[in-house]
């Protein structure tokens, strides 16, 4: 029999070395792969970074990879901290995407910073709305709120390809089920050649870090997700903050959708996401909640996204072997943490002697 | 656990970058030319975009210019940076195969003046955007000929993609096909909302079995509506590529295409100097679409029929538009004497089923 038992005991020098054993093994075993596909695995690592960091196109296209999954992250890790399982993301940016849309769609002709302004809060309040029912019926009824927020995905997934085949689709599309282009007003402007999307996160990222560790309502979240009861015996207004810090989850999420569906679809459809919501959240956990590490992570994702883009156009490399292949590095990427948080061992062996040989 | 994780960082960095010396990096090379596609669908799917990789395989052999692709791309914003990376890779031709890239395809265009676009089956153009497709209804009224003969039920399933022109012509072209030799037939029309999606296209096609059809004919990419009537006994027939050896059973021919010669035209057009942008829709005529040969499943009698119409379509002297046509409601949409025009066959007003389809159009409801 295998039993698993939290680890209590690893120094840092030992989970550096386990976090160096499972990237070298991610890229080894993921070069036997590009070995049998045929190619040299020293040239296709080599690729992924030429592709991402290689020029300026490249680099662009990686930070514009960075910017909504960091957005979204920091939305997911207020959640989290307060250990609210906010699986919903995808569909809050879905839903900030509607919002914002909703409002570039209407009011085109508005002045560009007050129609991108209202597009925002469009974003944010739609987010933070679609965030907010599993959180009311958390609070009432006790559901489940992993299982509510990811059901709420699909719902919002849906509402959009409503409106795409429905009641939005473009008159001049000839019939294609497409939701007609934003205006130029409703399109965030460009600084440095990528849009501002950039300095939004980049801002949000000290905001939220300040938010979390330097104000009273950061830190209560903190204690909540620590223990409701303590938070409750301090006299804290529970339920007040919880309401708050996921229409905020939420609302960062919504933001991200409207800075995808502004700077990069230009329109709202079923594709505004491309799946930013799930993947956000593994950069949140690996990020482990803190502002900064969440950047960097989103960083070094979007580094291997855009990598893995380059290598298919560059070696030709099917477009589904490119995932096996970001799949097999994040596998042993997130498989470290497990071996780094817990410990393995046989029923034979006792725990205590495990402990002793000091592994 | 901030010093760990940076410590993590550098670790990937050290590795990387170990690669990177060795590692290649892609060179634009001078002045030539070097092509790249953008497909929908893998190039192996049996279909639609094998028959564009066939296309560009024919290209990569007679010119023995580079070629290089991005396959399954979606029609958003994902097929602008499929377009980029390739230009990024030293592409300056660009063929973008699926409808949905139009206005991607038309706004890269924009951005770079010093690629020659080409966009398959939609109506724009630019300076250096050109739009190509082909007079598909020719085969797919053929294709209607041996469905009319073979449907004991008088019933032909149908599974389509978008409610679009390109669509709804080739359905209109099929049942008029189908009447032609056979008046009692009605064509059931099933959507499935995507190009190619194995799965829905399969389940649309089993839907339309159920309903009593007995022969299926797709606007589709995958073979899966051709292997779920050989699942009921039932008989089907392909589109894009010969497809005979995904359900022996069941397949009697496909409207097909051939994307080749025409590729091959075109980039030696722009190595010569000579790229002007253009909107190219060949037919029979030209050989850039035709019908699949018939197998041993189709009716004995098709064959002389499809040869007869076949050879004045090759002549021009058929038009398979052509008046008196009725849409659904009995209305009169094309007048005795008068025919459309391609532009009319791929326009906006092709939002009309003729009398004998049995599906609506809803986009217009």
């Amino acid at each position: 029999m295998i039993r698993i038992a939290k680890r209590t005991d690893l120094t840092k020098l030992q989970s550096i070395k386990m976090r160096i054993a499972a990237v070298l093994l991610a890229l080894l075993t993921a070069g036997i792969f590009i070995l049998v596909l045929g190619h040299n695995p020293l040239s296709v690592y080599g690729a992924m970074l030429v592709g991402a960091f290689g020029n300026l196109y490249g680099f662009k296209e990686t930070i514009l990879l960075t910017i909504p999954l960091v957005i979204t992250s920091l939305g997911i890790s207020i959640a989290f901290k307060m250990k609210f399982w906010n699986i919903g993301a995808e569909g809050q940016i879905f839903m900030g995407a509607f919002g914002a849309s909703f409002v570039a769609l209407n009011f085109p002709h508005l002045p560009k910073p007050l129609l991108l302004l209202l597009m925002a809060v469009g974003g944010i309040l739609c987010g933070g709305i679609w965030a907010l029912v599993p959180a009311f019926f958390k609070a009432q009824f006790g559901t489940n709120e992993t299982l509510f927020t990811l059901m709420m995905n699909y719902i919002a997934l849906k509402w959009v390809t409503y409106l795409q085949y429905g009641p939005w689709r473009d008159p001049q599309a000839n019939g294609f089920p497409k939701i007609a282009d934003f205006g130029e007003n409703a399109i965030l402007p460009k600084f440095l050649g990528i849009h501002i999307g950039w300095i939004i996160a980049l801002v949000l990222v000290f905001a939220i870090n300040l938010f979390i560790h330097h104000t009273k309502k950061g830190y209560e979240i903190s204690v909540i997700g620590e223990s409701e009861n303590t938070a409750r015996y301090a006299g804290m207004d529970v339920k007040k903050i919880i309401v708050l810090a996921i229409l905020l989850s939420g609302g960062l999420c919504g933001l991200a959708g409207m800075v995808q569906a502004s700077a990069i679809s230009k329109t709202l459809s079923v594709d505004v996401s491309g799946g930013i919501g799930f993947t956000a959240i593994i950069t949140t956990w690996l990020g482990q909640l803190s502002s900064p590490l969440i950047l960097l992570v989103s960083f070094l994702f979007a580094v291997m996204i855009q990598g893995g883009a380059y290598i298919q156009t560059v070696f030709q490399i099917p477009q589904a072997a490119a995932s096996v292949l970001q799949g097999m590095i994040l596998f042993f990427v997130l498989g470290s943490e497990f071996f780094i948080q817990y410990k393995v061992f046989f029923r034979n062996q006792s725990a205590s002697e495990l402990t002793k040989e000091g592994i | 656990m901030t010093k760990k994780v940076i410590a993590l960082v550098l670790v990937v960095m050290m590795a990387f970058s170990l690669a990177l010396m060795t590692g290649c990096s892609a060179g634009t090379s001078g002045s030539k030319v070097k092509v790249g596609f953008v497909f929908i669908g893998p190039v192996k799917d049996g279909g639609w975009t094998e028959a564009h990789a066939n296309g560009m395989n024919y290209l990569k052999e007679q010119l023995k210019v580079e070629t290089m692709h991005r396959e399954m791309v979606p029609e958003g914003p994902e097929s602008k940076k499929a377009i980029k990376e390739l230009i990024n890779a030293g592409c300056n031709v660009i063929f973008t195969t699926s409808f949905g890239y139009m206005d991607p395809t038309l706004e890269m265009a924009k951005e770079n003046p010093n690629v020659k676009f080409y966009h398959c089956s939609g109506f724009k153009t630019a300076d250096n955007m050109s739009n190509y497709f082909g007079r598909m209804h020719e085969p797919r009224y053929l294709s209607g000929i041996v469905a009319g003969l073979k449907t004991k039920s008088n019933k032909i399933g149908y599974v389509a993609a978008y409610e679009i022109p390109e669509v709804i012509s080739g359905i209109n072209a099929f049942t008029l096909g189908v009447q032609s030799v056979n008046p009692n037939a009605v064509v059931k029309v099933r959507w499935s909302h995507t190009w190619i999606d194995s799965a829905k296209e399969k389940d649309a096609a089993v839907a339309l079995l159920d309903d009593g059809c007995d022969v299926i004919s797709q606007h589709n990419d995958s073979t899966s509506p051709q292997i779920a009537a050989q699942e009921r006994g039932a008989f089907a027939l392909g589109y894009n590529l010969d497809s005979r050896n995904a359900a022996p059973k069941a397949y009697m021919t496909a409207p097909i295409w051939n994307w080749g010669p025409y590729y091959v035209n075109e980039v030696k057009s722009i190595m010569e100097g000579k790229f002007k942008a253009s909107a190219y829709h060949g037919g029979i005529k030209e050989g850039i679409l035709d019908l699949a040969p018939l197998t041993d499943v189709a009716p004995a009698e098709a064959k002389a029929k499809v040869e007869e119409v076949r050879k004045k379509m090759v002549e021009g002297s058929f038009e398979v538009f052509k008046g008196p046509l009725q849409d659904q409601t009995g209305t009169v949409k094309v007048p005795e004497g008068k025919f459309l025009t391609y532009e009319e066959i791929f326009g906006t007003d092709m939002n009309w089923f003729v009398k004998g389809v049995e599906g609506k159009i809803e986009a217009q409801k």
